[in-house]
């Protein structure tokens, strides 16, 4: 799902963290947004919705969409309400995986 | 009156929130200030005090104004609890919050909602994909993250548009397009309006000079775009429209999207106040008096969750809503009040002046107000318009009724991107008046808690009181 990323940093982070998603190892500095260190790590699809699987990602960046849901430690939260710190475990919701 | 915690609880630190908290704390309330971000700002000055001076330049000056109101919050009567998310407010003036998984419940003697403006749904062909997104959203990652999409693709109208442009254009990616919804005829009808928008001459300056840049650097605009469709299988890659009576197709995987602003009313509608359908500015918002009184007595709201006017218009209504709290209980007579408020209400009246010139000039895109049969509008449930229109057509008068026909509004969003457009679709397929029609009964939790975050609610002994339903 990765492709080269469509979103470019202004400027160079000088300390990053790594932490995972769905088992890759990213890399965004230490606190940085949730979405955002998705979206510059050229993650394209953050979950799949529970009606039909359509692919979903970052909408609306301030907590009113919900689009942006990942499962982090086994609880559905808004990446965009998130930071980031080492070592967080993110995945990705799948429809099978999805109890809501 | 029960016992309270704080004279007054403020939600939401943006603008009319900051403004109203400082304006408070001077006059010697006890205020507690709550935001779900970690940087007080809202939206308009997300991260300001953050932002390294690199990027100062791309986003230019009028976003550092936001340093004005964060750095007034320093009073010792004024609380600032950042990161609380505010999942239910009841009309007597409790407020409960989680912030760091602890659930938290307050009082206070006036509650201000200062909850700011959402993003006005734009339902197209294609908008849930990834990659497509609001552009507040691209602000958003420019200001909080200095993140900037590549080759990407504006539609619709407004002035956002053109800040959002511009800010591409000076850090060096400038938009792939810049597509346009409103027409000559919407130009022509602003026109009655413009001697309003000459009087708030610097919006219109600040307006044209961005167009320059935008021009300057050979930004394609198309204006009077119409039938936009986002395209792609497992994102946008395509962005198409009509234009000078051609079909053009754009490759592109960002595509940000904005007609307007709305109030965000999720808490006002929750509480049950009297909300009234804006036709000019096409979407509901609180009764509010000019003070920003609601017809709960406890209840204010300020900022653009009380009709939109802008940042400035915001903290102006922010401390009119503190000095009229400040009056209620008992901490400023009459005589001051009118005449600390006097010079505040005249500065609104006059930062007003070009509000009607860019609702009319820059109107919603009307196929995103009735979009097509098959395009979703609610994202959540994946409900098409023509699911809407069929449910009217066997006989589902509001918005309520529809939720139980196909669960449109019964997402995680709560309809805050659905609600505008289902009411609308509803009102047009009845022959009904949007006030007739009304909005969805929004209801608690405001935003979801987990039963851990709940558990750690410490229990009361007077009970949070169950909402009055009318």
């Amino acid at each position: 799902m990765k492709i080269d990323s469509l979103f470019q940093p202004l400027e160079a982070s000088s300390s990053v963290v790594d932490f995972e998603f769905d088992g890759q190892t990213l890399q965004a500095p230490d606190g940085a947004n949730l979405a955002a260190a998705l979206l510059a790590a050229g993650v394209v699809t953050f979950r799949y919705t529970p009606v039909s699987g359509a692919p979903r990602a970052a909408f609306c960046m301030m907590g009113a969409c919900f689009d942006c849901l990942v499962d982090i430690e086994g609880v559905h939260r808004q990446a965009c309400m998130c930071q980031v710190h080492a070592g967080m475990v993110v995945r990705q919701i799948k429809p099978e995986s999805d109890d809501e | 009156m029960s016992k309270t915690d704080y004279d007054m609880v403020i939600i939401g630190a943006g603008p009319a929130g900051m403004a109203a908290a400082a304006q408070a704390a001077e006059l010697g309330l006890h205020v507690l200030l709550l935001d779900e971000q970690s940087q007080p700002g809202g939206q308009i000055y997300r991260d300001v005090d953050r932002v390294p001076d690199s990027r100062v330049g791309i986003l230019g000056q009028d976003y550092l104004e936001g340093r004005q109101l964060t750095t007034q919050l320093q009073y010792d009567n004024l609380q600032y609890i950042r990161g609380a998310a505010v999942w239910q407010v009841d009309l007597h003036g409790k407020v409960a919050y989680t912030v760091n998984g602890k659930g938290r419940r307050v009082a206070g003697a006036r509650i201000l909602l200062a909850s700011g403006a959402l993003e006005r749904p734009m339902p197209i062909p294609g908008w849930t994909l990834p990659g497509v997104m609001t552009a507040g959203a691209a602000q958003i990652l420019l200001k909080q993250s200095g993140l900037i999409a590549d080759r990407a693709v504006l539609a619709g109208s407004g002035p956002l548009l053109y800040l959002l442009a511009s800010q591409m254009v000076r850090a060096g990616k400038p938009p792939l397009a810049l597509v346009e919804t409103q027409t000559v005829g919407d130009a022509i009808k602003s026109a009655s309006h413009l001697w309003g928008a000459l009087q708030g001459w610097s919006y219109m300056a600040k307006g044209l000079s961005m167009l320059r840049e935008i021009q300057a650097a050979k930004v394609p605009r198309f204006r009077g775009a119409t039938a936009l469709t986002c395209q792609g299988q497992d994102q946008v890659q395509r962005f198409q429209f009509e234009h000078g009576g051609k079909t053009h197709v754009l490759e592109t995987n960002a595509v940000f999207l904005h007609h307007g602003v709305v109030p965000n009313i999720q808490a006002s509608q929750s509480l049950r106040l009297k909300h009234q359908f804006d036709d000019l500015q096409q979407s509901f918002k609180p009764v509010t008096d000019h003070w920003g009184a609601t017809d709960a007595e406890q209840i204010y709201v300020a900022g653009d969750g009380s009709g939109i006017g802008g940042a400035a218009v915001a903290s102006l209504s922010g401390r009119l809503a503190a000095l009229k709290i400040a009056h209620d209980l008992e901490r400023l007579d009459d005589d001051w009040l009118a005449q600390l408020s006097a010079p505040i209400k005249a500065q609104k009246r006059r930062e007003l002046n070009a509000r009607p010139f860019i609702d009319k000039a820059y109107p919603p895109y009307k196929k995103a107000l009735l979009p097509d049969d098959p395009t979703i509008i609610c994202r959540c449930e994946e409900v098409t318009a023509g699911d809407v229109r069929r449910y009217a057509s066997l006989g589902c008068l509001g918005p309520n009724q529809t939720k139980a026909f196909g669960r449109v509004g019964m997402g995680p969003c709560q309809g805050r991107y659905c609600g505008l457009t289902a009411s609308q679709i509803l009102a047009d397929a009845n022959g009904l008046p949007m006030q007739e029609t009304g909005y969805y009964r929004i209801r608690p939790p405001l935003k979801p808690i987990t039963m851990g975050e709940l558990a750690t609610v410490e229990p009361e002994q007077d009970e949070l009181s169950p909402l009055e339903h009318s």
